[in-house]
């Protein structure tokens, strides 16, 4: 019966429901996760990189972190042609914001000018509404440090800690747990990599399968700054995720 | 013939402006208010066309207002400058806008500013700024007495010494001159000087 109402992104089903929609969050649940933690200087995003293989190509870009502008970035989970497409949108409102202004744009105007392209695809149509959720970490005069999480149907909230993708209840109970207010950056990371080790598939964790980037202010500027794999393994020793070299060979 | 002039004191800045309606040789009105109160911190002191003038300072404000509907913040100064800036420069290769803006605000961040954006849209952050024939004289006297200091009585009396040498050597100097404020406190009129007073319009 219900498959009446599954082939229209914007049509009802009688107990109320959008199906494409669920069904694009639930392949989200299947994509690699990607944790957001805000601290009191700073925002913490760290994320699961899927696709490993010896033979693939290693780009010099990132896989799941994007940096948006100066004092935004993002990490993804879903599909990650669709993210592009969404990226690439966010990239230009921002920039058209400064044209107008010539300032940064405010965050959440950022997330929301964003999430009104989302929804339009759940009302006005299109084939199938985009299969992303985003996290969005940024800085700006009005409101500090923000964190901020998207889902396809167009909803988004701003949140202390948020986790996305595969097993993302978990991590979210997770984070709930452990979450101080006055946490600070390096603390976050901490944190950020003890969950997703707890929640990945994969039994250990190294750089390869991790992206971590932050955003903080260092003399007066926004930053954006993605973790070398090198200094990512180290942080990785220091928080006791990974064994040292010698005990696992 | 019109004069609109401003600068930034110590934590104030202030605008004034001539209140005289003309067309042709004709005085039609000598109380009409140019300085458009733009948001709760900002004043937009305009001359030029009038029509131009009412229109482009209403579209501004409506404008400016939106914004801090839709984004729950202000914009500020700045931004409202560049946005102004950026609707002139548009019109200006359609449908131009015949308008010159003072724009002067205060942010909590930035304190007091003042902004010239002239009819083909350049903009410029000023401490002190004139449009309109009075400019000849109201800049030459901001240029001799004008201090970054000052306080509201010294930039009253500089705003008035400039209102009288508008009024004793311009050959077709307005006879009066309106003047409004901008400070922590917001954006107001402080004060008119009138050497004529309209006669009173009776009831229709």
């Amino acid at each position: 019966m219900s498959r009446r109402y599954d082939s229209r992104t914007t049509i009802f089903s009688p107990e109320g429901r959008l199906y494409q929609v669920e069904y694009a969050m639930e392949a989200i649940g299947n994509a690699g996760s990607a944790i957001g933690i805000l601290s009191t200087n700073g925002v913490v995003l760290v994320g699961e990189k899927k696709v490993t293989s010896k033979l693939l190509q290693t780009s010099a870009s990132t896989e799941k972190m994007y940096k948006i502008d100066d004092h935004v970035a993002c990490a993804v989970a879903g599909i990650m042609s669709d993210a592009n497409i969404l990226i690439n949108t966010a990239r230009v409102q921002a920039q058209r914001y400064t044209y107008a202004y010539q300032e940064p744009m405010p965050v959440e105007q950022l997330v929301q000018s964003l999430c009104d392209t989302k929804q339009g695809y759940t009302q006005f149509g299109g084939l199938r509404p985009f299969g992303v959720s985003f996290l969005f970490a940024g800085w700006d005069k009005n409101y500090g440090f923000q964190l901020y999480m998207s889902d396809p149907s167009g909803n988004y909230s701003g949140w202390k800690a948020a986790a996305i993708g595969a097993n993302n209840q978990a991590a979210q109970s997770m984070l709930k747990q452990d979450y101080k207010d006055d946490i600070t950056r390096d603390e976050a990371v901490d944190l950020a990599l003890k969950v997703l080790s707890k929640t990945m598939d994969s039994t250990s964790l190294t750089s390869e399968k991790l992206e971590l980037a932050e955003v903080f202010v260092s003399n007066g500027k926004v930053k954006y700054q993605v973790c070398s794999p090198e200094t990512l393994s180290k942080l990785l020793l220091k928080s006791g995720v990974t064994q040292p070299a010698a005990e696992t060979s | 013939m019109e004069s609109v002039f401003g600068l930034v004191g110590k934590d104030f800045a202030i605008v004034a402006a001539d209140t005289s309606a003309v067309h042709s040789i004709l005085v039609h009105k000598t109380n009409e208010d140019k300085i458009m109160i733009l948001d709760s911190h900002k004043l937009m002191g305009a001359s030029g066309e009038t029509g131009d003038r009412a229109q482009f300072t209403e579209y501004i404000q409506k404008n400016v207002a939106l914004y801090q509907f839709r984004n729950g913040i202000p914009l500020t100064t700045a931004a409202a400058a560049n946005f102004t800036r950026g609707e002139l420069a548009t019109a200006l290769r359609k449908n131009p806008y015949m308008v010159n803006i003072i724009l002067a605000g205060y942010d909590k961040e930035t304190g007091p500013s003042l902004y010239f954006i002239d009819y083909i849209a350049s903009l410029h952050k000023l401490d002190k700024a004139a449009f309109g024939y009075g400019s000849y004289f109201a800049l030459s006297m901001m240029d001799r007495h004008y201090r970054q200091d000052m306080t509201v009585e010294e930039a009253i009396e500089l705003v008035d010494k400039c209102i009288i040498e508008i009024r004793s050597r311009l050959v077709v100097a307005p006879p009066n001159f309106l003047i409004k404020i901008v400070d922590k406190d917001g954006a107001r009129e402080y004060a008119w000087r009138e050497s004529i007073k309209d006669a009173p319009v009776s009831a229709a």
